[in-house]
């Protein structure tokens, strides 16, 4: 049946089902980036966002099993996102230690507890997130489940626009900023240097989390413990090919997002061959991308100059 | 110029402050023990109290983890299994931290020492044992050596963030894995796990003398007494620790640093890969899936338990290879899930972090020997 249909769009079902994966597997992509985005902003790094994407993924499934309120599990999964972030947040505040390591940590701590806790979530099946169908004119169903659209991504696609706003033009925007640039100036001009970089990471862990609910409540759409493969790290990995910008945050995870799905696309029109080769497309193009974006010799002007990312 | 003017100075002190500055360096000794120690008991304690919650006794499953791990002589050489892959994936991330970098893809390396050993082992056809081991040995190192090295040199050559970019490899190398087993070189009567050809039995590693344990016991400990020699006792590794401590000053006193660095990762990734092959060698015969272990996020942890010295590997992978081997007992005993050890691990892991605060800070040095 849907091997007749596949046929009647022929060969314009790859780049559709592109599109479509770029609209659904971004989605996780931009929360967790934007979230690493102000984190950044503040001259820190929370490598830390893959573990807080799990968890957020797991108790965001748990909550709303038990609520029977997906938006409730999304609400969850960003408190506990948040919770992750302070943690992160405080620890680096300590004199001597280090964003990244401790990034890594919370990582494997994250994931761990994750897969602790949700092992009872595997097997019972949740309430998930609605969606608009923005393919109602088409009768072909490749066309209806591209256009499948959640909300979820239409917030960050609203937040991503707003938030280069606020950091341009808001007081708190301007203090972020600031503090990112040169923590002497800001501590010089009276404002807390670790507080508002760790306000800074609550607020990233808190979208990386809701990125993680999307993952179990809407696309894969179930908890298990293969649900995120590396999407948090490629997300920090993102926003440094961003040139640390929102807007450019949300072309590069439809970017990442299309790459995601090249593989299950060409497969569903009878490419198999080098399927498992294709999974490795978002990996490579990060890297690519890292490699292209990046200078041996000199930071980039855009790069908040406290960020130890790329000493 | 200053070293001389301070050996001058050492000359004219008293004759037993030879003595004095020995006993110096013991306390010293203890003093960089007691933080990584304080860590280690903090995130027991933190463990315990959430095994706690999930409604046992922590100091039963405390007692029932010893037992698994340390326990009995056939849970001491499970441990002893353990501990030989996280030695190797430890050195993964200890050697480049030597040099400042902190590379965590310790995971991709194993995996692709994993696949080229198992591709030339059967290749080699009727060849003597020896010569197919040491061949998948060499393959093993080559190909491990190459994911990291390859992180190292974006590193120096292109500024790419190494932290991220061996992670990346890593999802790559395990990409690479499933496209290999499933396609070029997939044995067709592998079906319920795709994997490649066997090695062979003739082909497995030999056990160690006098233990049930394989030889990578020997590579891991041997592997790493020679990290230990190279990075503390060589012109190589004093190079190194200067490029990691100023890598202006290493510039400026004509150190070439970026061939340092990317030997480094080179060797680095070796000492990964060699953990693949050995897994391939001496456990699966073959490789498929099972390599993803977690042996190389582990050895991530392993390398900053032992503050990133070769030696000091040593013990950590015992006692982490210990807290791995009695996760199935805990699974038996108490119901906890698989991830119990990785909510162990993790927690160790953010407690040693949060520690490095008070690191240097406690004094156990008395002042007449120098400590303030």
């Amino acid at each position: 049946m849907e091997g007749v249909d596949a046929s009647s769009i022929g060969i314009w079902g790859v780049p559709l089902a592109v599109l479509g994966g770029a609209i659904r597997i971004s989605t996780p992509f931009l929360f967790v980036s934007l979230g690493e985005c102000i984190t950044e902003k503040s001259g820190r790094v929370n490598l830390g966002l893959e573990g807080t994407l799990v968890m957020g993924a797991m108790s965001g499934y748990g909550v709303s099993y038990l609520t029977g309120s997906a938006w409730l599990g999304v609400l969850a999964a960003s408190a506990i996102g948040a919770l992750l972030g302070a943690l992160h947040g405080f620890l680096c505040g300590r004199p001597r230690v280090n964003d990244i390591a401790v990034g890594i940590a919370l990582m494997l701590f994250g994931i761990g507890l994750a897969f602790f806790l949700g092992k009872p979530l595997i097997q019972p099946s949740a309430p998930r997130l609605p969606s608009i169908p923005f393919g109602f004119f088409s009768d072909s169903p490749q066309v209806r489940s591209a256009l499948e659209v959640n909300v979820l991504f239409l917030v960050g696609l609203a937040l991503a626009p707003a938030l280069r706003w606020a950091l341009a033009n808001t007081r708190s925007g301007m203090v972020l900023r600031v503090v990112g640039e040169g923590a002497e100036a800001a501590r010089a001009m009276g404002y807390d240097v670790l507080q508002v970089r760790l306000l800074a990471t609550v607020v990233g862990g808190a979208l990386a989390g809701i990125g993680g609910s999307f993952l179990s409540l809407f696309y894969p759409g179930s908890w298990n413990e293969g649900l995120s493969s590396g999407q948090g790290l490629m997300a920090v990995a993102l926003v440094i090919f961003a040139r640390w910008d929102p807007v450019r945050c949300l072309y590069a995870s439809l970017l990442f997002g299309g790459a995601s799905a090249l593989g299950p696309a060409l497969q569903s029109v009878g490419v198999t061959s080098g399927y498992y080769l294709f999974n490795a497309a978002p990996y490579a193009l990060t890297l690519l991308i890292m490699v292209l974006s990046s200078s041996a010799t000199e930071a980039s002007a855009d790069m908040p100059a406290e960020l130890s990312v790329s000493r | 110029m200053s070293a001389s003017a301070s050996l001058g100075t050492a000359q004219t002190e008293q004759p037993d402050s030879v003595s004095k500055l020995a006993l110096a360096r013991v306390f010293r000794f203890f003093e960089s023990l007691a933080v990584p120690l304080a860590a280690l008991l903090v995130s027991f304690a933190l463990f315990g109290v959430f095994v706690a919650f999930t409604g046992n006794s922590p100091l039963d499953v405390y007692a029932e983890m010893y037992r698994g791990a340390f326990g009995t002589w056939f849970s001491f050489q499970n441990t002893l299994l353990r501990a030989a892959p996280l030695m190797l994936t430890g050195l993964c991330t200890a050697l480049p931290a030597r040099l400042g970098l902190i590379v965590i893809g310790g995971e991709g390396a194993l995996v692709m020492g994993g696949v080229a050993a198992a591709a030339i082992g059967p290749a080699l056809g009727g060849a003597p044992p020896p010569v197919v081991t040491l061949a998948m040995a060499t393959f093993g190192m080559a190909a491990g050596a190459l994911w990291i090295g390859a992180a190292g040199a974006l590193r120096v050559l292109r500024g790419v963030n190494e932290t991220i970019s061996s992670l990346l490899l890593s999802y790559i190398a395990i990409a690479l894995l499933n496209h290999l087993v499933e396609g070029p070189l997939k044995d067709p009567t592998s079906l319920n796990k795709p994997s490649t050809v066997h090695i062979g039995d003739h082909n497995m590693l030999a056990n160690t003398p006098g233990f049930d344990v394989h030889l990578g016991l020997v590579f891991g400990i041997v592997a790493c007494l020679v990290c230990y020699v190279l990075m503390d006792r060589t012109t190589f590794g004093f190079g190194g620790r200067i490029v990691g401590g100023n890598v202006r000053a290493a510039r400026l006193s004509g150190l070439g640093v970026k061939k340092l660095v990317i030997i480094t990762c080179c060797l680095a990734g070796a000492a990964a890969g060699l953990a693949g092959m050995v897994e391939v060698a001496a456990v699966h015969g073959r490789a498929n899936a099972s390599l993803v272990a977690g042996y190389g996020y582990s050895g991530i942890l392993v390398a900053f338990l032992a503050r990133q010295n070769p030696l000091a590997i040593i013990p950590v992978s015992l006692l982490l290879g210990g807290i791995g081997a009695s996760g199935g007992l805990l699974q038996r005993a108490f119901g906890l899930p698989d991830a119990a050890v990785a909510v162990l691990q993790g927690t160790l892991f953010v407690v040693l972090l949060a520690s490095e605060t008070y690191q240097g800070r406690i004094r156990l040095v008395p002042r007449a020997l120098g400590g303030s």
